[in-house]
């Protein structure tokens, strides 16, 4: 579908390709000045993201492709990189390579030119390449590579004009031939059958390279191996390539995977020999980044250290945040005021006031309220993201994930759930096996995304204001352990055996500059921005209704429609100590979004922030509260996750049982603390 | 011959072998963690997983993985 849109309009198409890390979400902002995230940790761009690059008045589509090490569809992001470059086989593609780590970085720059790609490739980093005294010939690798290599530092833009240059050059030539290793003469041999068998068969020749259908048969790829053998006539095909492959284990011992590797890097060793000059080898030195690490990674010091950073992180959010609530607060005082004033004079109706004032300006101002807050911990995560903090947690969760049978990368997107659990999810795509991933897309629902947030800021400052920081730390945490907990269980249960490998890059540290930080920060506040914007304003709009329905009734009473149903529900959470009809409405419009609750509740008592939080003091208790908050963190995620899990696991299944084992954790949860919260005489 | 795990901190060894499974061995190679290369433990704590230094890189192997990677200390 893509390709069919991208042939007909002709549109010149740029790919960009590169290991995770190298600099390639930088790339892509400088030319396409997209607002686009950037990360730190190994393969956060899962998704494809698209953007135009203008030059001398045309314009081109780039498109960023998933930060890979390989093409061998290991992983989901190879086989999405891969799969675009062979199919809808972009007119060029900027292959952004590392510059302070050339050797690993070329492994993918081979793979790419074996595929006869139009590569360009940007040496990014080159600034941290001259830092560690490694000199590079550029025009040398050039040559060896039979490519344009442009150098660059992203971050400070350099080469940009050069690389569009040579991109856009490159575009308009013809393709050139793929680049021919030498597999020796073994292998070799075996690759001229297989390739003599593609070049007979029209459509296979037509869909791929043949040298590299080859390559890729006798590497036995799974993938390559199912497309190939849904095409007819290719039986004699698979047939040779098993007997080669074979063969090959035979005389040499090793599979022909390793051979083709081994080759592979010794072409690029030979490469680096001639173009490449290093002072130190890299052995020799422990670098800034490994000094650091001695006291973050410290089997002792490591957790403490991690926890009192998101401690940081959340003081950041808070005691910088509250202060600017106030503001957001007084500006839709004072709009709701002046709106109600206008439509008074107008001679509006009672009801069409109350729509505008109350449900409108007071519904939608009761959850724009809390974007300082959001803002500030998007901020903050994009800054440990970026700094290169995020893979040091990882590491050091892993020691006790994998102690509970959970795999150390979990942790990321669990981390990114923090913030919202869509991208989280999306982020258990860097989890290579099936199973490791179906289990944290199953628990990444419980960690509190900031959404959740103004639920408990609007009942902490109705109950526990001297205690706001502790107490908003303490659901995050409940949010980790029963995460962990239900992780355990699911283990155990759903997929019993061992834990796959667990392997990840540790970046460099890095300073992380206020551009991407911002960025990143902006795209992901959009997001709910956007949010409260659409899905909760009709959501806000359908409460007040829902509230003033049937004609007559007292707005927001039990009589009215929002009334009856939460009446219905009511009697589920008396054992949890909210029974009451105005908590099991704002529950089940939370399920839309979960930052609706505040908005429900706001409809459903009175006006504005500030008359909920008196609302709430008089009618809860501290402990029911606390329970309330406790369901709001576990209960069914909102409708953008469900939809996200389903997305993401392909299956109803366990979007279903997402949803319904998330609502008896949170009940049983909230019970669990009323009751016990009762024993000792709380309430 | 021992495995990477039994490496000690600052210990330089060469990969001489790479057993389990095929996904493994994949990632691994795509990060040039190969057959030959030299490989300096930066972080080995007995416990949790190792950090390598490969290049100019620096990896974390979990401990299963590690428990399958043939080396030999060198220096
Ligand atoms: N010193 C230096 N830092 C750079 C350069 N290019 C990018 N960076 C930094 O390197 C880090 C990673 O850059 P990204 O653009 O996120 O890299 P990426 O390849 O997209 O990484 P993923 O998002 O993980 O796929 C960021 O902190 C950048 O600010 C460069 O040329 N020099």
């Amino acid at each position: 579908m893509e390709a069919a849109r991208v042939l007909q309009t002709g549109e010149t198409v740029i790919a960009m390709a590169g290991n995770p890390n190298s600099g390639k979400s930088s790339i892509f902002n400088n030319l396409t000045g997209a607002r686009q995230h950037v990360g730190n940790y190994a393969g956060v761009t899962v998704e494809k993201k698209e953007g135009k690059l203008i030059h001398q008045g045309k314009a081109y589509k780039v498109v960023d492709l998933p930060g890979t090490y390989s093409l061998g569809a290991y992983s989901e992001d190879e086989r999405v990189a891969r799969d675009f470059i062979l199919k809808e086989k972009p007119d060029v593609i900027i292959n952004v390579v590392d510059a302070s780590n050339i050797e690993r970085n070329l492994y993918l720059t081979v793979q790419l030119l074996e595929m006869g790609a139009n590569v360009v490739v940007a040496l990014n980093m080159m600034d941290e390449a001259k830092e560690k005294a490694i000199h590079i010939d550029v025009a040398k690798i050039s040559k060896l590579l039979g490519v344009p290599v442009v150098p660059t530092v992203a971050t400070k833009k350099q080469g940009m004009k050069e690389l569009v240059v040579r991109a856009i050059q490159a575009a308009n030539e013809p393709k050139r031939e793929a680049l021919k290793i030498n597999y020796g003469s073994d292998l070799e041999k075996e690759l001229k059958k297989l390739e003599d068998i593609i070049s007979s068969h029209s459509q296979l020749s037509q869909e791929y390279p043949s040298r590299y259908l080859a390559i890729k048969l006798l590497e036995e790829d799974q993938e390559v191996y199912q497309q190939v053998k849904a095409i007819p006539g290719t039986a004699e095909l698979l047939e040779q390539s098993e007997e080669s492959a074979a063969f090959l284990l035979d005389e040499t011992g090793e599979d022909a995977e390793s051979l083709i590797a081994d080759r592979r890097y010794g072409f690029i060793s030979g490469v680096s020999k001639q173009a490449v000059r290093k002072r130190i080898s890299a052995e020799q030195r422990l670098s800034f980044s490994d000094k650091i690490d001695k006291v973050v990674t410290h089997r002792v010091l490591g957790i403490p250290i991690f926890l009192a950073a998101m401690w940081l992180v959340f003081q950041f959010t808070f005691a910088l945040g509250d202060p600017m609530i106030g503001w957001v607060e007084g500006f839709f005082e004072i709009l709701g005021g002046v709106v109600g004033g206008w439509l008074a004079a107008a001679g509006a109706s009672d009801l069409i006031t109350s729509f505008i004032v109350d449900g409108i300006i007071g519904g939608v101002g009761s959850v724009m309220v809390f974007i300082p807050n959001i803002v500030l911990l998007f901020f903050a995560i994009a800054l440990l993201e970026n700094s290169g903090y995020m893979a040091r947690a990882a590491y050091v969760m892993d020691r006790f994930m994998n102690t509970l049978g959970l795999h150390g990368k979990s942790f990321i997107p669990l981390l990114v759930g923090f913030g919202c659990n869509v991208p989280g999810i999306m982020a258990a795509r860097t989890l290579e096996n099936k199973k490791d991933r179906i289990i944290t897309i199953l628990i990444t629902p419980l960690m509190s995304c900031a959404a959740r947030l103004p639920v408990y800021v609007l009942f902490v400052s109705a109950f526990f204001s001297q205690y706001e920081g502790l107490i908003i730390f303490s659901l995050y945490l409940l949010g980790i352990v029963m995460a962990v907990i239900m992780g355990v269980i699911f283990k155990r249960l759903l997929f019993p055996g061992e834990v796959s490998p667990f392997v990840l890059e540790l970046p460099p540290y890095r300073i992380p500059t206020l551009k991407a930080t911002m960025i990143h920060m902006w795209e992901r506040a959009g997001i709910f921005v956007k949010k409260a914007g659409t899905i909760i304003f009709s959501v806000v709009v359908l409460i007040w209704a829902l509230s003033v329905l049937p004609w007559g009734v007292e707005p927001g009473s039990k009589e009215s429609a929002l009334g009856q149903i939460g009446s219905f529900f009511a009697p589920l959470f008396a054992p949890a100590g909210f029974g009451s009809w105005e908590a099991s409405t704002a529950l089940i419009f939370g399920i839309l979004a979960k930052e609706v609750v505040v908005g429900t509740l706001g409809v459903i008592y009175g006006v504005g922030e500030e008359g909920v939080v008196t609302a709430i003091h008089q009618l809860w208790t501290p402990l029911s509260a606390y329970a309330f908050m406790v369901m709001t963190l576990l209960y069914t995620p909102c409708a953008a996750v469900i939809g996200t899990i389903k997305r993401e696991t392909g299956s109803w299944k366990w979007t279903v049982f997402t949803m319904v084992y998330t609502l008896v954790l949170g009940w049983v949860m909230a019970v669990l603390v009323y009751q016990v919260g009762r024993l000792f005489g709380l309430s | 011959m021992k495995p990477l795990w039994f490496l000690g901190m600052n210990r330089t060894g060469v990969v001489r072998e790479i057993a389990g499974g095929r996904g493994v061995r994949k990632r691994l190679t795509g990060m040039g963690f190969i057959e030959g290369v030299t490989v300096r433990i930066i972080k080995n704590d007995n416990y949790g997983p190792l950090i390598v230094s490969l290049g100019e890189g620096r990896l974390v192997l979990g401990q299963g993985v590690a428990n399958k990677i043939m080396v030999e200390e060198v220096g």
